[in-house]
Order: structure tokens, then C-alpha cells, then sequence
């Protein structure tokens, strides 16, 4: 049966141009820039100073704090410097340069491409080294992985979601990973329920892959407890709580975790990297790529090292049109507008999104027209066009009341308004001044 | 690269619908009665769409002008909208200086005095309609014979609407299976053959406007199912326990403006609740509100009443009425 | 006819009359007691609301005022120190003199200066930019220039210059009430005491940056290169971060250290412009 989440959802034109064009791998840039905060969390303390020569799999800044990750250098060369760096957003942050040399891997990482099927780790190896390999979430949340592959005590799990959706539009690189390595994904998949010691695991995929549907489909047949549940095509369905819905139809209550229902999810990217880390030992120091665009000459899925400027690839994909307006790091829902072409891969970048002059421009903002279409689309059952407004007064009693905590940011609010009004930005806002109140009220 | 990029929050792709898009949308749904209408009323409708439409747009842009100060925007389609349901609301043969009347009440008080488009807690419309309804009693109750009065205006043949001849007949002592012979049948009121506002008249053209409205997602199908379903109840309850002294829920259904209000008035977006839950309290209230004005009150009709009564509702509505959020009172089974 | 006349009269009596009744008795019942003062003061207050004493407002503050026995920390930013020496004399306490204070921009990236490097295209709001991305220049810390400041102030008293994109301050109207400088997403504005005249001295960037990548962003960046820091012959200049600072209350206005300036991020206002130009000559 085909199911989905019940509440709202859009349907934003899906506009998969990459999804025939099986991943390459990108040549190495000249120079990588390894942001020392990459995930969710603490930055990471560098280990390495300038002039070191550093292998490619070596780990060259170390996890701070309970959440934070490892940081591997991608390349092999010497570190240039370790200075501020532009990130996605413009502001400069520490992170580490090296000049790129002839690539020779750290000793005991299997680069060949043969696939070990059999698992010989144990629970608290697999835990450990998904710390060490440095995996975060995948999916664009980059929460450090190792700490979703520990149950907290006191708390059950008897079921793994994995998250195959790639609702994001234009987005197609889960999809191709699928594809092409869907034996290395269930054997990543059957490690995680090692790890939380579950014997049920679903691959939630959307209807519009039926390829990758019935190729996961039928490897699950190999795999006791892992099985493919296909759903109908709505965003946000990648999002944790509308996935666990749709799959398992448990409701994940407001402010809680997804535990709280004894389910955990993971991105098929993370199952894949996992897979790396533990059965060949290599660390997270590359990750699939979509570069996309209506305009863009060859739209690809690319296998690119983590500190790889967006420029090259770009390059990769047949160059920036002349037309280009905006240029998105992510998918054209949640992704962030770039201010450069500088900014390097970090491991949460799932995809570069070219959007032509004509489309980069949002609609002018008229008065709101009270039509209710941001209520009934809201996954959340939130009331967007009143957060807008509170926030907008700052009236931050009423921001916090109406439940803004719970809004997860998917932007089909912004994106349903027929008045144009960014109801997004002044949600986020609301939601920021929120939770510093919260903070204060707690000390 | 030399041009400047641009930067905004996300997202970046947008849904195809504007506002104007909505608007027009609606002012095409309107079309199948407004030809249903020039048929039966010929000239008449014509004139008073015309007048209605035309006066409407230039009073918003002369206030948004001159009194407001800001750029006008006649084109997102909302004054024209106004214009066409306000010679909706109208009898083809009111005097064109009336309905200037009604349209400057509409726009300018029912619209504008509260800042303009998204603000006016009631349906601009009916705020210019029953101003003139009270105003200019005579001639607003003075409704053309169809095809009659084809090529006349002002000087149209009139006489009584189905809820009025009801209304008279059942205060005068007559009995309902006495009166339906007076009255159109139920194919004339599907099609529209029967005196009343020029929009009204004809039900299957108002009901193929509003599936098409539902089909392109500019309306949602709880304020018009509300409406309809609470006035089919209750007009049912009566004539279950007197079919003497009540006329049929079919009949008060498809007669009177009923399916106008209930699909194209109710529904605007400003003047009605944000939530499914508070639609279905709207929509009921203003069917239980017609149908009393209707059976009890001193009117035939009391659609536009019921209509303006509940959009004063409307706010409390929205306060109280809330939708449920995701993961608030969580049954797991 | 007569009998409706008289009817209609003794009804709309009776109904007044009952009317009066109810409410001199509520009146009478629900009467709150409450310090005449309260009044007085607020009547000397400037009754603009601006939560500038923080409290919620002037009403608010007249209360706090009459209620706690030392008055000495309660302060008014917007009343002159006649009108709280007024109401020190209504209530018969102690206040606190207050040195004037006045807003100061502290940013000079006009469009000359500072290049665009990218168009934003969000909510008009500066906090809202500022969360996102450092905004259309390369500055991480310099003015976005969509007024949230001019839409905090209730005096009217700062306004965007379309010219220079940076919001500017009415000195005369300006009544330090902090409200500004509280809208600023970046720290730009501050309060700073007013001087004679409105003179006045100050280091018009808060660039915290390495002087090649501030300079590389903006023309007027401060640079931290010292040079007003070894000048100042009162030690007025700090260094702090790349970024040097005027203390408004060491500084005694010698106009030394502006010359120094290679990117000419000190400013002085309002000092007669002859002496600039001997200085210039000598």
C-alpha cells in the first residue's frame, strides 16, 4: 500500500533533471577549504598546523564535546594555513587549507571496490567508529550520527526508519546512491540495527523513484527485516516526524524526539557511509553531490571530496549559464542562497541548485488575504499567517504559544502564499527570539 | 563573475498562484450566471453589471489615489470582483445613479475605511447591498419578470420572487401545496426562470461555477457544504413537522441567493475563519440565520444577513477555534 | 396623542434614571484608591512610551517613581533634568543628575565605500538579513540599511539618507532612549555623551576583521592599525580586536587623532571647519 502523512504537504514541481545521469567522480581540486564546523554541534578542535603533510583519510580536527564530529582531510598535500573562510552565508569561519598533492590514502582504508558483505563488529564497535569516522546526518541535517546509533537509557526502539524520500525538488543524488549502491546501503542499514539492537528496519522511498522502489525491493528479499515502503509523492515527507507518520503512522509528540515513539531514522546516505566506515574503514571525507539547474548544460549527480570549492562543480556541469540569478546550496526548499562561488562542499551540502534571472526574484508582497491556504498546507498543524504577524509585532508570547517551536522550516508556507508574503523569514525570526527567551527563562 | 547574485531565505521555488490569479478566478466562475442572467434579463443585467463594475474600480482607485495616498491596485482583480457580486446582488432594473450608491458604500466603507484589501472584517458586497436593501426598500424589491423584460430597464415588467410569494401567501393564511402552483418549479430554478437578483436565478449555473472554483483550489468545499447542509436540516425539520406552513428544503435551497451567498459570498477569503473547524461554524451559523430570517423574520430572503452577521464572527472564530497541531494529544496505539 | 408624548417621556426618564443609578453605584463600589502623585508625575513625563526606563511605559514608571522610597537609579533617558528635577520636587526625593547622551551610526559604508557584492531579496527586515547572511556588501559587521532602527524610534529622530543608505541621527531630537540601539541586529549604534555643540568624535566602523579583509570590504573600515591609539594624548583610544574606540568620557575632543586615520574611519562633527583647513595647511 501506498501511503503518506496526513496532515497539509505540497507539491512543488519536482524538476529532477539529474536523475539519468549516474555519478561521476569529480577530478581533485587543486586546494580544498575544510570548514572545522561542518555538522551540528560544537566546531571541531584542529589537530594539524600549517605546513603539515596530511593524507587523504587522516583526521585533522577532533570532535569537542559529546555533540561534534571528526574532521578527515580529503586530499593528500600540505596545510596552507588555517584561517577564516567564507561559509554559506558569508560570514568567515576557521577552517583548514590544504594544497592538494598526489592522493595517497591513510593506511588501513579499503579503497578498492569490492563489497564486504560480512559483518564482524559488534554494537559498541559500530558506535565507535561512526565517531571516529566523523559521520554526521546526511540528509542536510549533519546531526552527528553516532549519538542517533546509541538508545538513550530508559528509552526503546524497535523500529529504523531510513529515509530514502528526497522530497527537496530538483535533488536526485539519494536517489542515484540507491541505485548504484543499494547492496552497500542494506548491508549500512542491517549495521545500524546492530548498533540499536532493533530487527525491523523500512526504507521509506517516494513513488517518483519506482526504479530505486524495486531494485532496494529486491535486494530486501536477502535481508530479514529490512523491507521498502513505497509513498506518494508530497513534501515534506523527508522530514523525521511526517516519515514516521507515513511509514508507521506513530505521531512523534510536540518538542520530542522521534525515540519517544521507539523509532529512529537515517538518511540512505548515512546508511552508505557507514557502511564505508565500518566495513572499509574509510572516513567521511567524500559525498554525492547534485549539481542542477534548468539552464545548466549537463546536470549531474558527482562524487565530490569534502572542501571542493561550488565553483568547480559547476564547472563539472557544464558551467555557470549567463542567465544565473541565484545560486542554492541544497534543494530549492530548504537550501541556502549562495553569496559566492567560493563556499566549499561541507558534509551536509547535498546538492547545488543553478536557478536562472527570471525565477531568482520572489513575487511582490501584497496584503494578506486571510485565504487559509498556509493553515490547510502547514505539515505541522501551525497557524502560519498569524506566527508572521506576531513576529512581525513582536508580540513573542503569542510567537511561543501558538506552538512556532514546533515548525520544522520546510517552507510551504512562503512557497503556497498567493500574496507573496515571506511568512518563512518572519516565522524563523519569531523562532529564534523564542528559544532565547526560553534560554533566559531557564537560567 | 561580474553580475551580482541574489540572495534571499529560503525557499526558492514559489507556488503559481497570485492573488490576482484567485480573483479572476472566481470573476471566471461568476461568468456562467452572469450569461444565464443577460439571457433571462437581457439589457437590464448589461446596465447594471456594467454601472456596478465600472464604479466599483473607480472608486477604488480614486481613494487608494487620493485619500490614501498609495499606488492603486484596481488590476489585482478584488474591486472588480466586488463590483460583479455587487450587481449580483442587485435587480436588473435599479437606476444606475443606486447602484453608484452601493458602490461607493461598498468600496469606500465596506472596504476601504478599514485599509483596503485583507482587512474588512465584512463581505464589501453585501455591506453595499444592504445598504441600498435598507436605503431604497422600493426599488430594491422591485424584481423584472424574466425574458418579459428583456429589452427593458428601468421601465421592466415586476412582480414578486419564490420566497416572496411564500412569504406573502403563508402570512395571508394560505397553505404550501396552495402556493407551490404560483411558484417556478424545480427545473425553472435550476435553470433560473424565475424573478429575483440578477445573479441568483439560475442554481446549475452558480454550481458549475463553484466546481470549478473547487476543481482550481481557490475555495475549499466546507464554508458552501456548511451552508447548504444546515439549511437543509433545519428548513427539513420544519416541513417534516408542517409541510402546511413550510415550503421544502429543496425549494429554499435553490431558491432566493442562497447558492450565490453559500458558494461565492461566504467563501471570500477575507471575512471568513482560517480553520476547517471554524468554516463549518461559520457556514452553519449563516444557514441557521437564513433560514430563520426567512421562515420567522420579517423578510423573505436573509442570506446577506446571515452573511454580514457571521463575518462579525468571524475574528472570535478565529481566536477560538484552532486547528490541531502535529504531535498535540498523541493517541499511539 | 398627548398620552404618547408623556409616555415616551417618562420611560426615557425612567430608563436615565436607572442608568445613573447603576452607575454611580458601581462607581461607588469598584472606586480604586490611587496616589494622586501618580498623576502629577506622569503629567511631567513625556508620555511617549518608549520603555526607555524600562518599564513598560510612562504610566508604568510614574508608579515605580512614586513607590520606591530612592528615586536615584530610577531615570527618564528622554525628560531634560529640569522635568525629573520637577518631579524629584513633587515627591519630595533625591534624583540622579544625568549626563546627556546622544545615538551615534557607528558605520560609513555608504555605496561608494563599500562595494555591493550580491542584491538580497528577503523580508524587509535588518534582523532577519543579518541571521541569514552577512548581508550585500562584503561586511560581516557594517549598517543593512533597511531601517529597523528608524521604525524603533519614536521621535522621529533618525532617518535613512537615501544617498549614503545608513540611517542618521537628529541630534535635537534624539533623547537616548536606547531603543535604537536596541533594533540593531549588529551593535552599530550607540550612546554616546553629547558634547558641546553637538561636537563630536568617533570611530565610525565596528569592523572587528583583519585590516586587509575590513579594507578589502569597505574603503572606511577601521583597520587597527593603532596610529590614533599612539596619538591620543589623553588615552581615550582602545585597540581592542582589530578595532579601535573612542571613550566618550576620556576623550576631550583635541582632534588629534583624526588626521592619523588612513581610512579616515575617525569622524568629527560639528567642529568649526576653518581650524581643519590651517591644519591642512600647516
Amino acid at each position: 500500500m501506498i501511503t503518506t502523512f496526513p496532515k497539509g504537504g505540497i507539491h512543488p514541481p519536482e524538476d529532477k533533471f539529474s536523475a539519468g545521469s549516474p555519478i561521476r567522480e569529480l577530478p581533485l581540486p587543486k586546494t580544498v577549504t575544510i570548514p572545522i564546523c561542518q555538522h551540528l554541534g560544537a566546531p571541531s578542535e584542529p589537530l594539524v598546523k600549517k605546513g603539515d603533510k596530511v593524507k587523504t583519510g587522516q583526521i585533522i580536527a577532533k570532535s569537542s564535546g559529546f555533540v561534534s564530529a571528526n574532521i578527515h582531510s580529503s586530499v593528500t598535500g600540505t596545510v596552507a594555513r588555517i584561517d577564516k573562510a567564507m561559509d554559506s552565508s558569508g560570514y568567515r569561519r576557521d577552517a583548514i587549507f590544504i594544497n592538494t598533492e598526489e592522493d595517497v590514502w591513510q593506511e588501513g582504508i579499503d579503497t578498492g571496490s569490492n563489497l564486504v558483505k560480512t559483518i564482524h563488529s559488534g554494537r559498541e564497535e559500530i558506535i565507535q567508529k561512526t565517531l571516529e569516522a566523523g559521520i554526521v546526518g546526511l540528509g542536510g541535517a549533519t546531526f552527528p550520527s553516532h549519538i542517533k546509533l546509541s538508545v538513550p537509557k530508559g528509552k526503546k526502539v524497535d523500529v529504523l526508519i531510513i529515509n530514502g524520500i528526497e522530497c527537496e525538488p530538483c535533488l536526485t543524488s539519494d536517489h542515484r546512491l540507491m541505485l548504484e549502491k543499494g547492496e552497500e546501503i542494506m548491508i549500512g542499514i542491517r549495521l545500524i540495527m546492530t548498533a540499536l539492537g532493533v530487527s525491523r528496519a523500512v526504507i521509506g522511498i517516494e513513488n517518483n523513484k519506482k526504479d530505486a522502489i524495486s531494485h532496494l525491493g529486491s535486494l530486501a528479499r536477502d535481508y530479514q527485516g529490512i523491507e521498502v515502503q513505497a509513498l506518494r509523492v508530497k513534501y515534506p515527507q523527508g522530514a523525521e516526524k511526517q516519515l514516521i507518520k507515513a511509514i508507521i503512522n506513530r505521531e512523534v509528540p510536540s518538542g520530542k524526539l522521534p525515540v519517544e515513539v521507539g523509532a529512529v531514522v537515517h538518511n540512505v546516505g548515512t546508511a552508505f557511509a557507514v557502511y564505508e566506515a565500518i566495513q572499509k574503514n574509510k572516513p567521511l571525507i567524500e559525498r554525492v553531490v547534485t549539481v542542477t539547474g534548468k539552464d545548466l548544460a549537463r546536470p549531474s549527480n558527482l562524487l565530490v571530496r569534502i572542501g571542493t570549492p561550488v565553483s568547480e562543480l559547476i564547472e563539472a556541469a557544464g558551467g555557470l549559464p549567463e542567465n544565473t540569478g541565484k545560486i542554492v546550496n541544497g534543494g530549492p526548499m530548504m537550501g541556502k542562497a549562495l553569496n559566492s562561488l567560493d563556499v566549499p562542499v561541507t558534509k551536509g551540502t547535498s546538492g547545488i541548485l543553478v536557478i536562472p534571472d527570471k525565477e531568482s526574484f520572489r513575487k511582490p508582497v501584497v496584503n494578506c488575504i486571510r485565504c487559509a491556504k498556509c493553515v490547510s498546507i502547514c505539515p505541522m498543524g501551525l497557524q502560519p499567517y498569524l506566527l508572521r504577524a506576531a513576529s512581525e509585532y513582536k508580540k513573542w508570547d503569542i510567537v511561543e504559544n501558538e506552538h512556532a517551536m514546533d515548525c520544522m522550516e520546510c517552507g510551504s508556507c512562503s512557497y503556497i502564499c498567493p500574496s507573496g508574503i515571506p511568512l518563512l523569514d518572519y516565522i524563523k525570526l519569531g523562532k529564534a527570539t523564542v528559544s532565547k527567551i526560553i534560554r533566559t527563562r531557564k537560567q | 563573475m561580474d553580475k551580482l547574485i541574489t540572495v534571499s531565505p529560503p525557499p526558492h521555488y514559489y507556488g503559481d498562484d497570485t492573488v490576482k490569479k484567485l480573483m479572476y478566478g472566481v470573476v471566471y466562475a461568476l461568468l456562467p450566471a452572469l450569461a444565464v442572467s443577460v439571457y433571462f434579463f437581457g439589457i437590464g443585467a448589461l446596465i447594471v453589471t456594467a454601472v456596478s463594475i465600472f464604479s466599483c474600480l473607480a472608486f477604488e482607485y480614486l481613494i487608494q489615489k487620493y485619500m490614501m495616498k498609495q499606488e492603486p491596485s484596481i488590476s489585482d482583480g478584488s474591486a472588480l470582483l466586488t463590483g460583479l457580486l455587487l450587481a449580483f446582488n442587485l435587480p436588473s432594473n435599479l437606476p444606475w445613479w443606486i447602484i453608484i450608491i452601493g458602490a461607493l458604500v461598498a468600496i469606500g466603507v465596506g472596504k476601504m475605511t478599514f485599509g483596503g484589501l485583507g482587512n474588512n472584517p465584512f463581505n464589501p458586497a453585501l455591506v453595499g447591498r444592504v445598504f441600498l436593501f435598507i436605503s431604497f426598500p422600493v426599488q430594491m424589491t422591485s424584481w423584472p419578470t424574466p425574458i418579459a423584460s428583456r429589452l427593458q430597464y428601468a421601465d421592466a415588467v415586476t412582480g414578486p420572487t419564490p420566497l416572496g410569494i411564500v412569504k406573502e401567501g403563508l402570512s395571508a393564511e394560505a397553505t404550501m401545496p396552495q402556493l407551490l402552483e404560483q411558484i417556478p418549479g424545480y427545473m425553472e430554478l435550476l435553470l433560473g426562470y424565475m424573478r429575483g437578483s440578477m445573479g441568483e436565478i439560475s442554481a446549475l449555473a452558480l454550481i458549475a461555477g463553484g466546481i470549478y472554483m473547487l476543481a482550481r483550489k481557490i475555495i475549499t468545499w466546507h464554508i458552501p457544504a456548511s451552508v447548504i447542509l444546515s439549511v437543509l436540516v433545519f428548513t427539513g425539520i420544519l416541513w417534516l413537522i408542517n409541510p402546511y406552513d413550510n415550503a421544502d428544503p429543496l425549494f429554499h435551497i435553490l431558491s432566493g441567493g442562497l447558492l450565490l451567498g453559500a458558494i461565492y459570498m461566504a467563501t471570500d477569503y477575507v471575512t471568513s475563519p482560517m480553520t476547517p473547524k471554524g468554516m463549518w461554524i461559520f457556514g452553519t451559523g449563516i444557514g441557521v440565520i437564513t433560514v430563520a430570517i426567512r421562515v420567522f423574520g420579517a423578510y423573505p430572503e436573509g442570506v446577506s444577513f446571515a452573511i454580514l452577521i457571521m463575518n462579525a464572527f468571524v475574528p472570535l472564530i478565529n481566536k477560538y477555534v484552532k486547528i490541531k497541531g502535529f504531535g498535540e494529544e498523541v493517541k499511539n496505539g | 396623542m398627548s398620552d404618547v408624548i408623556i409616555n415616551s417621556i417618562i420611560i426615557v426618564s425612567a430608563m436615565g434614571l436607572a442608568a445613573a443609578l447603576i452607575l454611580f453605584v458601581v462607581a461607588k463600589k469598584f472606586h480604586v484608591v490611587e496616589d494622586p502623585r501618580i498623576e502629577q508625575v506622569e503629567e511631567e513625563l513625556p508620555a511617549a512610551n518608549c520603555g526607555g526606563c524600562g518599564y513598560p511605559g510612562c504610566r508604568a514608571f510614574a508608579e515605580a517613581l512614586v513607590n520606591s522610597d530612592d528615586i536615584s537609579e530610577l531615570n527618564c533617558p528622554v525628560s531634560s533634568n529640569e522635568a525629573m528635577g520637577k518631579i524629584a520636587s513633587i515627591l519630595g526625593k533625591e534624583i540622579g543628575e544625568k549626563e546627556p547622551l546622544v545615538a551615534v551610526v557607528r558605520c560609513g559604508g555608504t555605496p561608494d565605500h563599500r562595494p555591493k557584492t550580491n542584491i538580497y531579496d528577503g523580508a524587509s527586515s535588518c534582523t532577519i538579513e543579518s541571521s541569514l547572511y552577512t548581508g550585500e556588501s562584503g561586511c560581516p559587521y557594517g549598517c543593512l540599511g533597511l531601517g529597523e532602527c528608524v521604525e524603533a524610534c519614536s521621535f522621529d529622530a533618525i532617518h535613512m539618507n537615501p544617498e549614503t543608505m545608513l540611517p542618521e541621527v537628529v541630534d535635537d531630537l534624539c533623547t537616548a532612549c536606547n531603543a535604537c540601539v536596541k533594533a540593531c541586529p549588529r551593535g552599530i549604534i550607540e550612546l554616546r555623551k553629547k558634547n558641546k555643540k553637538d561636537r563630536k568624535i568617533y570611530v565610525s566602523c565596528i569592523n572587528q576583521e583583519k585590516g586587509g579583509v575590513a579594507r578589502k570590504n569597505c574603503k572606511v573600515a577601521c583597520i587597527g592599525c593603532g596610529k590614533c591609539v599612539k596619538v591620543c594624548p589623553y588615552e581615550a583610544i582602545t585597540l581592542e580586536n582589530n578595532l579601535a574606540y573612542i571613550d566618550p568620557y576620556k576623550c576631550r575632543l583635541c582632534r588629534k587623532c583624526a588626521p592619523e586615520c588612513p581610512t579616515n574611519a575617525i569622524l568629527e562633527i560639528n567642529f568649526p571647519v576653518k581650524k581643519k583647513q590651517e591644519a591642512a595647511a600647516g
